[in-house]
């Protein structure tokens, strides 16, 4: 199962790598990790995609609010939230599927940033089902150079 | 006043009260030791630095200050390592200065340049690159803040030369703050009446008691908490000392080597009150039938060991000697008469013993003389394996900080440097290393240190020319395949090794030898090393087999 958690952490040099070596040094799986400043340039905020049971997360939590620069984590288990990512990515075309390709992206709400002779540049924002249908919706095109940002995610209160 | 880094550290560190600092000296760090060369502290040279580390972790353990201890860049951090490692697991609270390149060729592979900062970043509760001058001071006060707080642990501050060199004014924080570092030490009163409770409701309670007690100061706490409950308890390794083992109540040590009464205490037990303990896989066996029956409190400074290895029923995270004080005030005595009775017969049935050979020395046999010898007022500090686990069960211990032991890490090489330590730090009493010929190698170099200081640490190796507890699984599991784990070849005469530094060496070959030598040493000033000739394939029983359930215990059993 897959669960969200948010940490505000102290904006310094270093705090990344302790967040990352204690993903490694105890066995969880994360999925994606994005970190960047906040309002108070002194804080940063985390957001972690992390595979486990219950019990992982609790640990997972635990072992983050060890951390000396860790200001407060937080989860959304039964808590309502947004979360959205951005991706950047290629979709394969030729004069037969341009249009069909194009369709599919205006459909979605999606932006176009650039189209070629033989590929398209897709930049798609959206929350995880958003992304995951847009790109089943296309991959029989052939997709390349997935580029993708990790969700970001936000309670709804 | 404007003073130098390396100025700033040191009387940073003497408002710390630091009055003794071990370690090594090296480039990068000449500027701290120049100041040293005159300072107010004692420093206290080892002859490697891994050394350093452990002895200030033995001076940490044996009085419940901070030990510090200090080691140039590049090899001289990477050396202070394990040590480090094993203040860790231990919870240990210890400050690792290390010196560093100059800031501005960090990074580009300089002469003894290491990344201390990101290999020591899993084995430490918190640590620190200090780059400007300016931050030194602040650093060095939340270093030993957070250091000694919450669950203490090692902390290191890697400083660059150039920093060491700069001039800053020194002003010495009063007080600090750190936003992101409030640990819980109060425990909530709602959990410590459910604790409450659950133990008035038990038939079958026992306490699980860690090395928690003792960082925490709350032996007597806990003393007073059995006493007023009678109910008995168990201790872990680093737990010993935390409650008397001459006490009725007591039923010494649990786990991989524990009595076999305290095991089947645990495994038959409806309520298992742990506190400080962290339910190590040492501990708990196999983990999905450890204690079926039983409900569990856990009082424990760190919610990350709540739950982490065994489902906890009641947590309370706080302090131990704070959440014990609130208990006592409410707990009932339950009703657990029949209980009491079946761990007494389990005790007249099981007691830990051991065979005499004759004239020949059992290594069982030369914990108890010293103990005999000391009255039981000594430090034992231990290295590990079989060693280790002789000198938990056959010395009973009655006081807090009293058995030095790397039980998380598991670290040869350790007891003789934390020996070292033990004894600066509480010169008016006994030290005894109990070691193995093969870890007593490990670190031996020390003789030029415990020398040097005229320290009366007593070495007491239990050589059986054998990694005892290696070739033990070797024996037990690999079909006696001793697969170099034989070291006759090659042991020196320990006698001449301890001379050679001008130290005392005595050779016992004979049981009734035994206490006579013990006797000589401890009239001795110096350092001693008594080198036992025991029994070359004596075990380590009762021993619950890794992997399985505590209470299948082989040995102790018959």
């Amino acid at each position: 199962m897959k669960h969200i958690i948010l940490a505000l952490v102290e904006n310094r040099p270093g705090v990344l790598a302790r967040m990352a070596g204690l993903f490694s040094a105890r066995g969880f799986n994360i999925d994606s990790l994005t970190v960047g400043e906040t309002e108070d340039p002194t804080i940063s905020r985390m957001t972690i995609v992390v595979r486990g049971d219950d019990r992982t997360l609790e640990q997972v939590k635990k072992q983050l609010n060890k951390l000396i620069d860790t200001i407060s984590v937080k989860d959304f288990v039964k808590k309502e939230f947004i979360d959205r990512e951005l991706m950047l990515f290629k979709v394969n075309v030729d004069d037969k599927t341009k249009d069909k390709v194009k369709n599919i992206i205006e459909k979605s709400k999606d932006k176009i940033v650039k189209i070629s002779k033989d590929y398209i540049i897709v930049e798609a924002v959206g929350d995880e089902n958003h992304i995951k249908t847009l790109l089943s919706n296309l991959e029989k095109y052939g997709i390349t150079h997935v580029t993708r940002t990790g969700r970001i995610a936000m309670a709804v209160e | 006043m404007k003073l130098t880094g390396a100025k700033i550290l040191i009387e940073s560190l003497i408002k710390e009260k630091v009055d003794v600092m071990f370690g090594y000296p090296g480039g990068v760090v000449l500027p701290i030791f120049d100041v040293l060369y005159d300072a107010k502290i004692r420093f206290i040279l080892t002859r490697h630095e891994q050394a350093a580390a452990h002895a200030a972790d033995g001076y940490a353990r044996a009085t419940g200050r901070v030990g510090v201890c200090i080691a140039t860049s590049g090899p001289g951090a990477t050396n202070l390592v394990t040590g480090i490692a094993t203040a860790y697991m231990d919870s240990v609270p210890i400050v690792a200065i290390t010196g560093q390149v100059k800031t501005h060729l960090i990074g580009s592979d300089a002469f003894q340049e290491a990344d201390i900062t990101g290999i020591t970043r899993p084995i430490t509760k918190h640590n620190y690159l200090v780059k400007d001058v300016k931050d030194l001071a602040r650093t060095i006060k939340e270093a030993f803040h957070i250091a000694r707080t919450g669950r203490p642990g090692p902390v290191v501050i890697d400083l660059p030369v150039d920093v060491t060199l700069q001039e800053a004014e020194f002003e010495y924080p009063e007080s600090i703050d750190i936003r992101t570092y409030k640990p819980t030490c109060e425990a909530h009163l709602g959990q410590i009446k459910k604790a409450a409770k659950a133990i008035k409701a038990s038939k079958k309670p026992i306490i699980y008691a860690g090395g928690g007690i003792i960082i925490s100061g709350a032996a007597e706490e806990l003393t007073e908490f059995a006493h007023k409950t009678n109910i008995p308890v168990t201790t872990t390794l680093l737990g010993l000392g935390a409650f008397p083992q001459t006490d009725p109540l007591s039923l010494d040590m649990l786990g991989m080597h524990g009595t076999v009464y305290a095991n089947h205490a645990v495994m038959d037990s409806d309520l298992i009150i742990a506190i400080g303990a962290r339910f190590d896989d040492r501990v708990t066996g196999r983990l999905d039938n450890f204690a079926p029956f039983a409900k569990i409190i856990h009082i424990d400074i760190d919610p990350s060991s709540v739950s982490k290895n065994v489902k906890v029923d009641i947590p309370i995270v706080a302090d131990a000697k704070d959440a014990l004080k609130r208990l006592i005030r409410i707990v009932q005595r339950p009703e657990i008469s029949d209980w009491l009775k079946q761990i007494e017969d389990w005790k007249e049935k099981y007691p830990l013993k051991y065979k005499d050979d004759g004239d020949k020395i059992k290594p069982q046999y030369v914990v108890e003389q010293i103990y005999e010898a000391t009255g039981g007022e000594a430090i034992i500090c231990t290295e590990v394996g079989q060693n280790q686990m002789w000198a938990a069960q056959y010395f009973t211990y009655t006081k807090p900080r009293t058995y030095i032991s790397s039980g998380g890490l598991g670290t040869m090489g350790y007891g003789f440097p934390a020996a070292i330590g033990a004894q600066i730090g509480c010169p008016e009493k006994k030290v005894f290393d109990i070691a193995g010929d093969g870890s007593i190698q490990m670190n031996i170099q020390e003789l030029a240190t415990a020398v040097a200081n005229k320290l009366p640490v007593k070495i007491a190796i239990l050589n059986n020319y054998y990694l005892g507890m290696v070739r033990q699984w070797q024996e037990l599991f690999y079909k006696r395949r001793y697969s170099y784990t034989f070291l006759k070849e090659g042991c020196p005469d320990f006698v001449k090794v301890a001379q050679a530094y001008g130290a005392t060496g005595i050779n016992v070959t004979k049981k009734d030898g035994v206490r006579k030598a013990i006797d000589e040493a401890l009239k001795a000033e110096g350092p001693v090393f008594l080198n036992f000739k025991v029994h070359e394939e004596e075990n380590v029983f009762p021993m619950v087999p890794a992997g399985e359930a505590i209470n299948r215990m082989i040995g102790g059993m018959a």
